[in-house]
């Protein structure tokens, strides 16, 4: 008695997932096409059947265009650069629930007289399985719970809607999958033998590094609060304890942050930041590895909606409406639609905050990842485990983690504004404005460094 | 630059709120939603031109394509003075003189030939003539299947001058500007000759 693994469910599924994300990602370039248009007064592409025909144009433009390789690239990773970087954004989807999932049961070991001791290990020979399997049907049957064979039929007995079920790393596997798409950037930008793209590539392998890092701070409390890795647990504890947006607001708001920096998503562009870089590290690119490149950089955007919804949002669950239990047609459809409004929801975000926030300058943004969003994301992080450890006010203290979260953001803004505020010594020496022409600001006292100069 | 003239501005002060940035983004939110919803609810702020179906509106002097004018008589006016040719900076004008077959001027012009590809549309040539029979109209959409086809002969450019009368689309100088001397009604033609000739 074991997790089953149906191959044809599992195919089935990864060529649905595949399908709808290609056609997705398609149409998300017209919505963020149209959306742009909204928010700037305009209309937004509206030939070829009022624009619903777009993508497919945009495709076969894209198919037929003429297929330019630069002469002096470096052949070899020029042409797996965008491979790579769709690859590994299609990868990190493996885990990520998009509907209705379940936990997998989890085989306790109940022949030892603690109750909570939980097998790490499952029992290496047949003779020790048969004997956990015995102790936890006696343990079953005295405390008239479900024994642990009856759970995996249960579970067994409806299809879970994620590409690779009961994946106790989950989220571990899509940071880490998600980061090594890094490389299809650095590779692209390096083997075009183009100094725009390899500065557009290095500014991106320095910001998915700083970024890493809050983002796996804030994660981290949900986990710790879930006491899983695996997101079709961190989904049902929502499901039964309550959102963890409700509980830990700044852990979601540095987790969003961090995922537009992964997804160089626009106040994170820089490196694409076609103003500064022609277009950054695909310049030297056309044809359809252009297009793979944008579709990479889409999924990935999917992927970290699918995983916001999950970790943060309580995936398919909505109070009230969505019944755990449920796996009927219509309630799986229903938590369907709650799962992919969400996403879709959070996907519409990304593209207003677009044209909310300008772009970061480069120094701006390692100043937001290092001095600002890492010292929040430990203090909130450092909070949370005292809370968790010591509960302050009981069962319930989870709760506290709300105003804590709002208190450590404050503390941050005022130890902010205490910092950034310009000492006494230094707003005495009036620096007279002559003008800002090449970017820098020249102090009058500065003549003698000028005619030294020869200026 | 004198100390007096510096005008000393202070940025404004930063507090907790726009530290944290939170509510500052959420205002920029604000923003960014009523421009989104007042497109997609009532369309009064799109400021999109639907191009080929609507035409832009565009100020009478606009610098298209050229017109070479016709007088009352439905003569060329132009003298074949060469004063656009001299004058035009992309040497696009080419025009051969001839003696003219009418008495009220010594020459015309046999071929009076435009590059459209090589003009810049300064319009310099329009402010040389002395005779206000070069103009520059509103026209802007020229298009053509070859180079050849892009070289306007005198014959086209008349129908130009043809097409924007009868399109009610004269350009500044004939609608309200005011026309240099030599470019008088016939009836008035001999004083304005005359009046050339001193």
């Amino acid at each position: 008695m074991s997790l089953e693994f149906s191959l044809l469910i599992t195919v089935i599924l990864i060529s649905a997932v595949l399908g709808c994300l290609n056609g997705g990602v398609a149409y998300l370039i017209l919505v963020e096409r149209k959306i742009s248009a909204w928010v700037q007064d305009r209309v937004g592409p509206n030939r070829a059947f009022y624009g619903i025909l777009q993508p497919i144009c945009d495709g076969v433009k894209l198919l037929l265009k003429e297929e330019m390789i630069p002469k002096y690239v470096d052949k070899l990773f020029f042409m797996i650069a965008p491979a790579i970087a769709l690859i590994t954004a299609f990868m990190a989807l493996a885990v990520v629930p998009f509907g209705p999932t379940s936990p997998s049961p989890i085989l306790v070991d109940y022949r030892q007289n603690s109750p909570t001791y939980k097998l790490a290990v499952w029992p290496s020979t047949q003779v020790e399985y048969d004997s956990v399997m015995i102790a936890d049907r006696n343990h079953a049957a005295e405390n008239k719970s479900v024994s642990f064979e009856d759970q995996v039929k249960n579970y067994n007995s409806h299809i879970q809607f994620v590409l690779a079920p009961h994946v106790d790393i989950g989220i571990l596997l899509v940071f880490a999958i998600g980061s090594l798409g890094v490389y299809g950037v650095i590779l692209g930008g390096w083997s075009s033998n183009n100094k725009y793209s390899l500065l557009g590539s290095l500014r991106s392998s320095a910001q998915l590094i700083s970024y890493e890092i809050p983002l796996g701070l804030s994660v981290l409390g949900v986990v710790l609060v879930t006491g899983s890795l695996n997101l079709e647990r961190i989904i049902q504890h929502q499901v039964d304890h309550g959102w963890n947006v409700l509980f830990q607001p700044l852990a979601m708001v540095l987790f969003g942050t961090s995922i537009f920096a992964e997804c160089n998503r626009l106040p994170f562009d820089l490196p694409e930041s076609e103003q500064e870089l022609v277009g950054g590290y695909h310049t030297e690119y056309s044809s359809m590895k252009f297009a793979l490149f944008l579709f990479g950089e889409y999924t990935h955007m999917i992927t970290t909606s699918f995983l916001m919804m999950a970790v943060f949002f309580g995936g398919w669950h909505l109070p009230f409406i969505t019944d755990p239990n449920d796996f009927s047609v219509f309630g799986i459809a229903l938590k369907f639609a709650i799962a992919a409004g969400k996403t879709v929801g959070f996907i519409i975000f990304y593209m207003l905050i677009r044209w909310t926030i300008l772009r970061f300058r480069f120094d701006q943004l390692m100043h937001l990842a290092w001095k600002i969003m890492l010292p929040i994301s430990l203090a909130s992080f450092t909070m949370l485990v005292f809370i968790i450890h010591f509960k302050p006010i009981g069962q319930e203290s989870i709760w506290l983690m709300c105003p804590v979260s709002l208190a450590v953001l404050l503390g941050s803004g005022f130890i902010g504004l205490r910092i950034s505020k310009p000492s006494a010594a230094s707003t005495k020496t009036k620096v007279p404005y002559l003008g800002h022409g090449a970017g820098y600001s020249v102090q009058q006292d500065s003549k003698i460094r000028f005619e030294s100069l020869g200026r | 630059m004198k100390a007096e003239e510096i005008s000393w501005v202070k940025s404004p002060e930063f507090g907790v709120m726009d530290q944290i940035f939170l509510p500052a983004i959420f205002t920029g939110m604000v923003t960014t939603l009523t421009h989104m919803g007042n497109t997609l609810f009532s369309s009064k702020d799109v400021v999109t031109q639907q191009f080929p179906e609507q035409r832009p509106n565009l100020p009478a002097n606009y610098r298209g394509v050229h017109r070479l004018n016709r007088d009352d008589e439905g003569r060329v006016k132009c003298v074949a003075c060469y004063m656009c040719s001299t004058a035009c900076p992309a040497h696009c004008i080419d025009i051969v003189a001839a003696p003219s077959p009418w008495p009220d001027r010594e020459k015309y012009p046999e071929v009076f030939v435009i590059d459209e590809l090589r003009c810049i549309y300064c319009g310099m040539c329009e402010q040389a003539c002395p005779v206000d029979a070069i103009e520059l109209t509103t026209l802007y959409d020229l298009t053509g299947h070859s180079r050849e086809e892009m070289i306007f002969n005198k014959e086209k450019l008349l129908s130009v001058f043809d097409k924007t009368v009868a399109m009610g689309t004269d350009p500044v100088r004939t609608t309200h500007g005011r026309l240099g001397v030599a470019s008088e009604p016939a009836s008035r033609g001999v004083t304005g000759s005359s009046s050339m000739q001193t």
